[in-house]
């Protein structure tokens, strides 16, 4: 394959504890450009840290993380990640997505007209001179994907994006992230929510216990899942943290 | 009444305001910069640090008021500025006992702020030092509580003021100082005149103070 | 950093520099530290005004016990000095921080106390004897214990009336110390129901005496006279001692003592002015 970017990501045996958990146990795994990547478990998975990793706001204890395209110097650049509780700034949302600019180097006409052009193209027109910490939740995930996005990242990183949000707020979600990915960008989102990664994915990393369990494209996965726990999450079983005190009942199959 | 008795007294309440806003702003000015630095950047006797900035909050302003008077005497380390027993002095000596106050409240927010913000601007491409002109936006409505807290304790103390200050008469008799004295010439009543001014003075600018910060999280800016 | 570090640094530097010119622009003045009972007693805001209109010099006044007001003046806090305290005084001369001294004024401290007089000294004439009273019946009497003129002038008394000084007995529960200026000490023995000694300036201009008379007037022994230092320039030389010298001149001249003997309080004289003419 041909790369131009920053992408290929790899995980090489990456692993990471937290106040003595381990929350990424031995992970290895290629994030390949252009590909919707939809990151999938259950609670406490290690789905978040995984982001938080690739993103750099945080280091692995041991194993490699590495961005191995040619542009890799560039890689804090390239990259945008939306969290899963957005923080919008005291000030409007067209202010909060032009503060995403404010590190780019830009000047400041650039900056004000890609401002008005991803406020066009996200469709915040009518929300674009309201106040963002007044926003419903959902309307305030749209302006953290417009403002990530503001950045023309090469990556974007989504961390469980429609956690709290009505199936008309996912929807909307849902088709932002759509037009992102078919404006170019390479989508990273995680989710526990089985119909999403149905609707999005195209590749799937199922994620237990700080295992990257199973690595598939989207239909095989769906069609036919290798690993047990896998197999048990699509049946809609509960999936358990592995804890201490009950090791042997990782899975709880009814 | 108390204005009637008095025309000396409009001069003590402005000596008063210009003493306590000045020590203020520049306590704001040096405080804040300090309690951001002290949440934000890890270094060697930070803790150490942290628990000074802590306890010398409760200082009292006499203790102040005397390093200050040590200090600025002619017989002191900085005697050549002629400072002492001068309203200058006196803004120094409140901003010594204000500093601490913010620097300590501001850390506390600024940690808060950072838990908040801190990955979203670090994910936006800010780094802990240009973090802090947003921070200090973002928490501009618990920092003004904070400047408050500053001034609510300035305007009141009595012990530092009076020490350097010396109380004189048209120039560096403030309200608190200006109560003592009224207090030991045996004249109650206008030293509780005074004291209701200290008292009403105080209630305005908290309430001003709090219907901007209404208005402020009811648009949301 | 570095320039951060820096820029707070110059910040520091600048507010020195304007405070200190501010203080400049501040205009001709020079500061006196004196007594509280010079100030408390409305002497002096019926006194500088006059100086400070003849000879366009303000005077900062320092009001402070009179063993502070020393230490000012040695520390060379203040430009001129009106205390009380003439032993003190002297060996403050003889150390050579003053360069010359001159009586201005003087009036008397009285003992004061509570109406129903337990200690049965009402009308005295002889402090001593008051004193010696007041320290065989155990009654209750206040100290200033600043290390002031009045207070001064109070141990001294002591010494002469007992031979065991109640500062120094431990287990006195009627000899109280209480460490504040003249009107604090007042106000405390109003409220104690308790004897104390005052000048007689500083009583008549106080004004929430209730129930406490004049016990013991006693002229000789009580006399309180007030002295005018000049601090000396050759150990500190940024007092401003020509304007120092002026005020000093003026105070101990005619026009001063003057108004000094006819400054009145309920038509009683507070101060007797150092010249003649004008007792």
């Amino acid at each position: 394959m041909n790369f131009s970017g920053v992408l290929p990501l790899s995980f090489n045996d990456v692993s990471l504890s937290l106040e003595g958990r381990v929350v990424l146990d031995n992970v290895s795994l290629d994030i390949l450009p252009h590909e919707r990547t939809i990151i999938l478990g259950p609670n406490g998975a290690g789905k978040t840290t995984l982001l938080r990793l690739c993103h750099g706001l945080i280091s692995a204890d041991s194993g490699e993380v590495c961005w191995q395209g040619p542009q890799a110097g560039m890689r804090s650049r390239r990259q945008a990640m939306v969290f899963q509780r957005p923080i919008m700034l005291r000030r409007s949302v067209r202010a909060n997505i032009a503060y995403g600019l404010k590190f780019t180097g830009l000047s400041y006409r650039q900056k004000k007209e890609r401002v008005a052009e991803v406020i066009e193209v996200t469709g915040l027109n009518d929300l674009a001179n309201r106040s963002a910490r007044l926003l419903s939740t959902g309307e305030q995930q749209r302006v953290a994907i417009a403002r990530a996005w503001a950045l023309g990242p090469e990556i974007l990183f989504l961390d469980e994006p429609t956690a709290s949000l009505d199936p008309g707020g996912t929807r909307a979600i849902e088709r932002l992230v759509e037009f992102v990915s078919g404006a170019g960008t390479t989508v990273v989102l995680t989710t526990q929510d089985l119909s999403q990664a149905r609707r999005l994915a195209e590749r799937i990393i199922f994620f237990h216990n700080g295992k990257a369990i199973e690595i598939a494209d989207a239909k095989s996965f769906f069609m036919r899942p290798k690993s047990r726990e896998a197999k048990a999450f699509l049946e809609g079983e509960i999936l358990w943290q592995n804890k201490t005190d009950y090791k042997g009942l990782q899975l709880c199959v009814g | 009444m108390i204005f009637g008795a008095d025309p000396g007294l409009g001069e003590v309440v402005l000596l008063s305001l210009k003493v306590s806003c000045s020590a203020v702003a520049l306590a704001i000015f040096f405080g804040l910069p300090l309690g951001a630095f002290l949440a934000l950047y890890r270094f060697p006797g930070r803790g150490l640090t942290i628990i000074c900035v802590n306890a010398l909050m409760g200082l009292p302003p006499v203790v102040i008021g005397l390093l200050v008077y040590i200090i600025f005497s002619r017989a002191g380390p900085l005697g050549v500025f002629g400072l002492l027993y001068s309203p200058s002095v006196m803004i120094i000596a409140q901003l010594l006992l204000v500093l601490p106050i913010i620097a300590a409240l501001s850390r506390q927010h600024f940690v808060d702020l950072w838990h908040e913000y801190g990955d979203q601007l670090m994910s936006l491409g800010s780094n802990r030092w240009r973090a802090v002109p947003t921070l200090l936006w973002e928490g501009r409505v618990n920092l003004v509580t904070v400047g408050l807290a500053g001034f609510g304790r300035a305007i009141a103390e009595v012990g530092a003021v009076m020490i350097v200050g010396g109380n004189i008469d048209h120039y560096t008799r403030v309200m608190t100082t200006a109560i003592t004295l009224e207090t030991s010439k045996g004249n109650l009543s206008l030293a509780l005149g005074l004291g209701i001014i200290l008292l009403l003075l105080s209630v305005f600018v908290n309430l001003g103070v709090s219907l901007a910060r209404a208005v402020t999280i009811r648009q949301g800016v | 950093m570095c320039r951060i570090v820096f820029f707070y640094f110059f910040s520091i530097f600048i507010l020195f520099y304007t405070l200190g010119i501010s203080e400049v622009l501040a205009g001709r003045n020079i500061k006196l530290a004196t007594t509280t009972s010079t100030e408390n007693s409305g002497l002096l805001k019926r006194l500088l005004p006059v100086f400070e209109n003849r000879k366009d010099i303000k005077v900062l006044v320092i009001a402070v016990g009179t063993g502070q007001a020393l230490k000012i003046g040695k520390d060379g806090d203040a430009d001129v000095l009106l205390v009380h305290d003439s032993v003190a005084e002297k060996e403050f001369m003889q150390k050579g921080f003053g360069i010359s001294r001159r009586e201005v004024m003087s009036n008397d401290f009285i003992i004061v106390g509570p109406q129903g007089d337990p200690a049965r000294i009402k009308g005295g004439r002889d402090a001593v004897k008051a004193f010696k009273k007041i320290y065989s019946n155990s009654i209750k009497f206040v100290s200033r214990g600043d290390d002031s003129g009045t207070h001064k002038a109070e141990k001294r008394l002591w010494e002469t009336a007992s031979n065991i000084l109640p500062w120094n007995v431990t287990s006195t529960s009627w000899y109280n110390e209480v460490g504040a200026g003249m009107g604090q000490t007042l106000n405390i023995a109003i409220g104690m129901g308790a004897y104390t000694i005052v000048d007689r300036g500083t009583w008549l201009a106080f004004k929430n005496k209730r129930e406490h008379i004049i016990m013991v007037e006693d002229k000789e022994t009580l006399h309180n006279p007030y002295s005018v230092i000049l601090i000396n320039p050759n150990i500190h030389p940024h007092t401003k001692s020509e304007d120092a010298k002026q005020f000093y001149d003026w105070v101990i001249g005619e026009e001063a003592q003057e108004i000094i003997s006819e400054y009145r309080i309920d038509g009683e004289r507070l101060f007797l002015p150092n010249i003649d003419i004008y007792k």
